[in-house]
């Protein structure tokens, strides 16, 4: 069973249907003890990062959530989820994220000549740097629906697969049995739901 | 870097697709559930639905058949039409819209597109406007463009991305099923005052207007477009594979 955290962020509809399509089992949860129950985690999110991330701590799913972490099972954050893994966020001001992954999240625009817009919308190229389990159904160079105006930087070590827009998008992130996407897998066609498998095939404890 | 996309429209009334020519002459096409799993598996890049039916029991049937598509078709999917209140946003976006697509709705309350941007975020919200030439300004249609606001038409889309609008969808009511290709000369116009991407509609007849489309203005993003699709005149596929011959960038 995967756990879907309901914090009060966003539209989860088309996240569970797309599991659900899949034919997984999910839970869409406020509760701890569905965290503990699931085989894994999703931490979705759309919205301002500073918002979102006082609203899970509002949640008191931080603590179980680290938790679950520290057990070794498999968590995903997708879009502004997987920002909120990281260690900082500079959107409006300076916030501190879940520290889950070493990095920070940055403004696009600071980045990229102003003729590129932002947000970074619409249908990208996904380029492998490093194979993973997450990314096994994937030969790289397909496309995926992205939607942000943030990025993580500083994080190369942990970046599994990027997109091209002037500066190179970590797209894919991933730190022990911490993965996140900052695209839609649940909007990328068959592509993003095979990413989706993947995650539900991940269990607890796979190796780097 | 981001491909372009093509987008087909599916304008929906009473449970049923349709799309007039030049708005007059409304024809019945087929299923909107069946024709959005063939325009999804064709590649089509995101899905379009138009609520055109006035009455309450029409929008049921609408939001049903929108929670239908949700669930089993994974590419972003815009939805439009009687968009007048955050209540509506709310309505279609838990039905499992993407985006939403609001037009007369900010006529009644030039407030609305702040509003929705503030709390959905303004990737969320999709301006869509009517426009046609008179004399020599573009005006701003209403009424399925049937009535003329007298409003400016470059103006007034440029104050709705200052709102906040994420995208915009200009319809030139001038080239809408005429089949003879986009209207260049009023996207170059609109190019020139926003910064927001930007999907042109009304006036596809054939493959090679796409390419005209994307070559003419890097900053238009998307083609979108209906009875071409609807009647099989165009297939989509072939489609991206034409414009990706060409140099278009094109997710296949």
């Amino acid at each position: 069973m995967i756990a879907i955290i309901d914090y009060g962020v966003g539209n989860l509809f088309s996240l569970s249907s797309s599991l659900a399509h899949l034919g997984l089992e999910t839970v869409v949860t406020k509760n701890a003890e569905d965290l503990n129950c699931a085989d894994q985690i999703i931490l979705p999110g759309v919205g301002a990062f500073a918002d979102a991330a006082q609203k899970l701590r509002q949640s008191a799913l931080v603590e179980p959530l680290y938790e679950q972490v520290r057990s070794g099972k498999p968590l995903l954050g997708i879009c502004l989820g997987m920002q909120m893994l990281f260690e900082k966020s500079y959107e409006y001001g300076e916030h501190e994220g879940l520290g889950l992954i070493p990095g920070v999240v940055a403004p696009l625009k600071e980045d990229i000549p102003a003729s590129l817009k932002v947000p970074h919308i619409g249908w990208n190229r996904l380029d492998i740097c490093k194979k993973d389990p997450l990314l096994r159904y994937l030969s790289g160079g397909e496309y995926v629906y992205y939607v942000h105006s943030y990025y993580a930087k500083n994080c190369a070590p942990s970046v599994l697969a990027q997109s091209e827009y002037h500066v190179a998008v970590p797209g894919v992130v991933r730190n022990k049995n911490v993965w996140g996407c900052q695209f839609h897998p649940e909007k990328s066609g068959p592509v993003g739901l095979s990413i989706l498998k993947a995650f539900s095939e991940l269990a607890g404890g796979e190796k780097e | 870097m981001i491909t372009k996309r093509i987008i087909p429209c599916l304008d929906v009334k009473n449970g049923r697709v349709v799309k007039g020519v030049n708005f007059e002459g409304v024809q019945d096409v087929a299923d909107p559930v069946e024709l959005a799993r063939r325009y999804n598996e064709a590649g089509a890049d995101e899905l379009v639905f138009y609520d055109i039916t006035a009455s309450v029991e029409g929008r049921g049937i609408f939001t049903d058949i929108l929670k239908k598509v949700a669930s089993e078709i994974f590419i972003p999917l815009t939805v439009g039409g009687g968009i007048n209140t955050l209540e509506d946003f709310d309505r279609v976006l838990k039905c499992g819209a993407d985006k939403v697509s609001v037009n007369s709705g900010v006529l009644k309350n030039p407030d609305l597109i702040r509003q929705a941007a503030q709390r959905y975020g303004d990737q969320c919200v999709v301006f869509s406007t009517d426009v046609k030439r008179v004399g020599g300004q573009w005006h701003i249609f209403t009424r399925g463009g049937s009535q003329d606001t007298g409003i400016e038409a470059l103006s007034w889309i440029e104050q709705g991305v200052k709102n906040g609008a994420g995208e915009l969808v200009i319809n030139s009511i001038d080239t809408d099923g005429v089949k003879g290709g986009f209207d260049l000369a009023l996207l170059d116009a609109v190019a020139e005052r926003v910064d927001v991407p930007i999907i042109a509609s009304g006036g596809a007849g054939k493959m090679e207007d796409f390419k005209a489309l994307f070559e003419a203005n890097p900053k238009v993003d998307a083609g979108l477009a209906a009875s071409i699709f609807h009647r099989g005149e165009v297939d989509i596929r072939a489609l991206k594979e034409y414009l990706r011959g060409e140099g278009i960038e094109m997710r296949i």
